[in-house]
């Protein structure tokens, strides 16, 4: 089931970056593309391996450079880094609740940004800043935020539809069976 | 991770160019099925109009299409003497504009680049640095070219800058930078005399400096002009001509 959840999340990643990159109407509205794989890694993070992690991140983050102006691994590693860190805590973490779903959604969507900016600018690249950049900021972490709980509820909902459903334990017990009639 | 990340970010650019191109054939089919689902879409569209309405765009487009006649006449003729004029004064001749119509099939996804991806590539004899354009005005220029697909940068773009020239009587010189990260419509223009005659509602066009646009190409009108660096220099911002935040079709100039 493992290798399932990784193509799915894989090809969720790639479908969304081609999403983000085709479909402009949050870059209308509001003057920002929203970004997707933030909440995907959250969700990799959280109920996957570190081979799922770097499926999502590697996967995802060298299709989102290969559709943009980004040279290519810049996604990549601001990515598996807030990844990782949320997989170490992972045991600290109720990923069940919506609560904590959404902080971590809205903690990765702020980081992943930030930390792509300061790779982009290391690597002496002079991505587009201003004012505007905070504006566009606080709109790719706050629809992120609503997004990781999207995502865990659509490959819950995934998850509960492909895998074997827990057999019930049934509440016969034969010592307790009352025996009617009149026994000699 | 991090010594695959310093490995790819420190690729030849040849090849990391080859690379990108190579992942972003990935999205083949994707694009195939966006184009098939957009044509689909246009045809209903197309289906649902009534039949009046389409007859009233089909005499519109006759009235345009005579006034454009008329219009590229008068253009043939007034190239024709400039020809004639050139070759009396032994300037070299004006060769004519080569446009390929292309459609805009993806937007940049991250926030702080400002390009799209056309549907020409190296199949259609598209190179790097051919400019693009609108009939409002320039777009920018192709970047990376694949095989079917070619990236280009847009106007406001760092990496896109484009030697301009303020339509005054000075014909005031300046370089077209970059933008805001929110608004597409107005880019800066730097490096202008310090005593340029700079004034709202001025036209600036290209200037030819530079070998990578040709001379004459439209970009945009004036907003507002200040001093900037204690004087060093002027600084303007020009609305562009055409509408970045819209493309959906453009024009690339081949050599």
């Amino acid at each position: 089931m493992n290798w399932l959840n990784n193509i799915l999340l894989l090809l969720t990643a790639l479908l969304a970056v081609f999403a983000e990159s085709a479909f402009d109407l949050t870059r209308h509205l509001l003057g920002a593309q929203i970004d997707v794989l933030p909440a995907l890694m959250v969700y990799a993070s959280l109920t996957g391996d570190l081979v799922t992690l770097a499926v999502v991140t590697v996967g995802g983050g060298l299709c989102f450079d290969a559709l943009s102006a980004n040279p290519l691994g810049a996604s990549v590693l601001p990515l598996f880094g807030v990844g990782f860190m949320i997989q170490r805590r992972r045991a600290l973490i109720l990923r069940d609740q919506r609560a904590a779903q959404w902080v971590l959604g809205w903690l990765a969507s702020a980081s992943v940004p930030a930390l792509t900016l300061l790779v982009l600018l290391s690597a002496g690249q002079t991505p587009l800043l201003g004012w505007g950049t905070l504006w566009q900021w606080l709109v790719v972490s706050a629809t992120g935020a609503l997004l990781t709980p999207t995502v865990f509820r659509f490959f819950d909902l995934v998850r509960h539809t492909f895998n074997y459903q827990p057999a019930t334990e049934t509440s016969f017990r034969p010592d307790r069976e009352i025996r009617r009639g009149r026994q000699l | 991770m991090l010594v695959l990340t310093l490995v790819v970010l420190n690729l030849p650019t040849q090849t990391a160019a080859r690379l990108k191109l190579a992942v972003s054939s990935l999205f083949l089919p994707l694009f195939g099925l966006a184009g098939t689902t957009h044509e689909l879409l246009v045809r209903g569209a197309d289906n649902l109009l009534p039949r009046r309405e389409l007859v009233r765009e089909l005499e519109q487009l006759h009235r345009d299409n005579q006034e454009l006649r008329l219009l590229a006449a008068r253009g043939t003729e007034a190239l024709r003497e400039n020809n004639r004029l050139r070759d009396l004064i032994g300037w070299q001749k004006q060769s004519p504009w080569k446009l390929k119509p292309a459609r805009v099939v993806l937007r940049d996804p991250a926030n702080w680049w400002r390009s799209i991806q056309i549907d020409l590539g190296r199949r259609d004899g598209l190179v790097p640095n051919l400019p693009v354009l609108t009939p409002e005005g320039l777009v920018g220029r192709v970047a990376l070219v694949g095989l079917t697909r070619s990236q280009v940068l847009l106007l406001g773009d760092p990496s896109c800058r484009v030697s301009a020239l303020v339509e005054n009587e000075k014909r005031d010189q300046g370089i077209l930078g970059s933008g805001g990260p929110v608004d597409t419509d107005l880019v800066e223009l730097n490096y202008l005399a310090p005593a340029a005659d700079v004034k709202p509602g001025q036209g600036v066009m290209t200037s030819g400096l530079g070998g990578v646009f040709p001379k004459g190409i439209t970009i945009g009108k004036i907003v507002d002009a200040r001093p900037v660096e204690y004087g060093l220099y002027t600084q303007a911002r020009v609305k562009l001509a055409a509408n970045l935040g819209g493309l959906e079709e453009v024009w690339v100039l081949l050599p």
